[in-house]
């Protein structure tokens, strides 16, 4: 599903077309740019503009009063975090999941193609059940920290004195989020370094270079806006996941607590500009990821036209 | 492409297949093994209460229909779109392309708290709702044999026609990002045959370039109604949440498991999952379907 996000791929030339029978008569190029145009503004536009005027509707006092609050302040830094830890995991996840299947021939691979998809074909809501089934009080390891004869009994011995919790804990919206945005970087770089092919791996390994060198030296600087694509899809999906967080976070104020959850608790609130003051943080970050996301896209076509 | 000396040439094949799979396993497939095995641990009689009670199968009927209609429209208009984008020249174009993408990349939440905004009654579009009151009572009117207001709900946020909303919302990029490439690759040439042989612009249209597109079309809608059908965070503020009306089966299963009602929350997932499981495969069909007919 994600092959949609993907527009690296794309040819970048754009056939000019000049003969006249290839073309629409004016008014049904009228009508449809016209139809396209409202149908985008009253669907993207409208909302995105409505985050910003609601933000702003009691002034700017009350819009930066919302950054000041601690546990805006918690949450942006749970947030930042998280997002630390999950796009990291996943970059390097995306790298060696490329590496294998582009570079390698064996059996099963579009079985392992498929099953990196999985995720995105998953609820977010259900991304974080499974979570909690896992690691939750009623789940396995709530099992095993109650159980009478452990395996282990050292590691239940650990869990309990620690009072180690993943789940309404930041680790578990680590996981969360991890799960809901694994795809992201193997499937911007698996297309891409399946075009490029293997010859000038081979070159340099012909030539003497050990694996790493020619990881860091051919590889990388070849894939490098592929991945960069990659990074800030995943990072924009890391920094507003709300379904799955919300499942695996148990809403404590202040601890463990993403944006998105701040925002929906002071929604609920009513503390209506608050909520869309730290919302249109959260827009600003999707509409720097758009910008970025087009800069990429350009300098790829201009790189390869 | 490779052949069995070149397997050896190149290192890491092991450090990265391993980390690979093992990653996979930890994070995607043992965590989702959890809620098969949750389920399979219900008796039939315990499984099928779960899944099948009247509230259940009213949040079915919610996020199938409203889903599937969204998806629906989102095809429709997502055509026009990509044909825009592609084929026309207008002052713009390169924000206009790029704002397709905002819905992947705005967080769910915020979609969901800037719709709500917009329609709620006091909204920029507050006015809408009377409008469509109006517009169901009159429907209610001429065709009596149906539950008009029931089915169509009477506001439009915090009822049916705001889960609409969002959730065609949510799916709008699919469809316009599956097309775009395909539409670039057509070739004009054939369009010229089809003109030189005597076929208007519309024939041409109708029986040469809709089938080429038909593949991407489908794997647009049946994309974007599998992200619709999971959708939450965009949902919750504006669908109202109303039992047996205007409630999404992932919010039934997060309200299942507030009530510490872990059974059935994940028997409902798993239903879920099946569904969506089953999205995926057609998807991939239809992608090799699609790339077969394009011979790319």
């Amino acid at each position: 599903m994600a092959s949609v996000v993907s527009h690296l791929q794309k040819s970048g030339s754009s056939r000019a077309h000049a003969s006249s029978v290839t073309q629409d008569a004016p008014w049904v190029r009228w009508t449809l740019t016209t139809v396209a145009l409202l149908f985008l503004g009253s669907f993207i536009l409208l909302p995105l503009g409505a985050v910003f005027a609601e933000a702003l509707r009691k002034g700017w006092g009350v819009f930066f009063a919302a950054f000041t609050d601690p546990d805006a302040v918690a949450a942006i830094k749970l947030t930042l975090i998280t997002t630390a830890i999950a796009v990291p995991s996943n970059v390097l996840f995306g790298v060696a999941a490329a590496w294998c299947i582009t570079k390698f021939q064996f059996r099963g691979k579009s079985v392992l193609l498929t099953l990196i998809d999985l995720p995105f074909a998953v609820s977010p809501v259900i991304a974080g059940l499974i979570f909690v089934l896992v690691f939750g009080l009623q789940g396995w390891m709530g099992h095993y920290q109650n159980a009478e004869n452990p395996w282990f009994p050292w590691l239940q011995q650990w869990l309990v004195d620690k009072d180690f919790k993943i789940i309404f804990a930041t680790p578990g919206i680590i996981l969360a989020t991890i799960f809901v945005t694994f795809p992201f970087v193997a499937r911007e770089l698996i297309p891409l370094m399946q075009a490029q092919g293997t010859d000038e791996e081979y070159a340099a390994v012909t030539l003497g270079a050990n694996g790493w060198q020619t990881f860091w030296r051919v590889t990388l600087p070849n894939i490098k806006w592929g991945l960069f694509y990659g990074v800030i899809l995943c990072n924009a999906r890391a920094m507003g996941e709300f379904g799955a967080v919300s499942v695996v976070s148990g809403h404590i104020r202040g601890e463990t607590n993403t944006m998105p959850l701040h925002v929906e608790i002071l929604y609920n609130e009513y503390q209506f500009s608050a909520a869309f003051a730290v919302a249109s943080l959260l827009a600003l970050l999707a509409i720097v990821t758009l910008v970025l996301k087009s800069l990429v896209e350009w300098a790829h076509t201009r790189s390869n036209g | 492409m490779s052949t069995r000396t070149a397997r050896s040439i190149l290192p890491g094949f092991g450090l990265s297949l391993g980390f690979t799979i093992t990653y996979l396993s930890l994070i995607v497939l043992l965590p989702l093994s959890a809620a098969f095995i949750k389920t399979s641990g219900m008796t039939w009689a315990e499984f099928v209460d779960a899944v099948a009670s009247p509230r259940v199968l009213a949040s079915y009927r919610v996020s199938f229909g409203i889903s599937f209609l969204a998806a629906t429209v989102n095809a429709f208009f997502g055509l026009i779109v990509a044909w825009v984008l592609v084929r026309y020249k207008f002052p713009g174009k390169r924000i206009v392309d790029a704002l397709v993408d905002l819905p992947f990349a705005l967080p769910t939440a915020v979609a969901g708290i800037a719709l709500t905004a917009i329609y709620a009654r006091n909204g920029f579009l507050g006015f809408l709702e009377p409008v469509w009151a109006g517009g169901v009572a009159q429907l209610g009117a001429w065709f009596p044999w149906g539950n008009w207001a029931e089915w169509l709900g009477l506001k439009i946020a915090f009822d049916r026609p705001g889960i609409f909303i969002a959730l065609t919302f949510i799916g709008l990029p699919f469809v316009v990002r599956t097309l775009q490439p395909v539409l670039e690759e057509l070739e004009p040439e054939l369009e010229e045959a089809s003109s030189t042989l005597g076929a208007t612009r519309w024939q041409t249209i109708r029986k040469v370039i809709f089938p080429e597109l038909l593949p991407a079309l489908i794997t647009g809608f049946a994309m974007a109604f599998a992200r619709a059908l999971g959708e939450y965070g965009s949902v919750v503020f504006i669908a109202g949440n109303m039992p047996m009306h205007s409630e999404i089966t992932p919010l039934l299963i997060i309200t299942k498991l507030e009530q510490y009602d872990y059974r059935g929350a994940t028997a409902i997932a798993s239903v879920l999952l099946v569904a969506s499981f089953v999205l995926l495969l057609i998807i991939n069909l239809l992608q090799k379907w699609s790339r077969r007919h394009h011979k790319i």
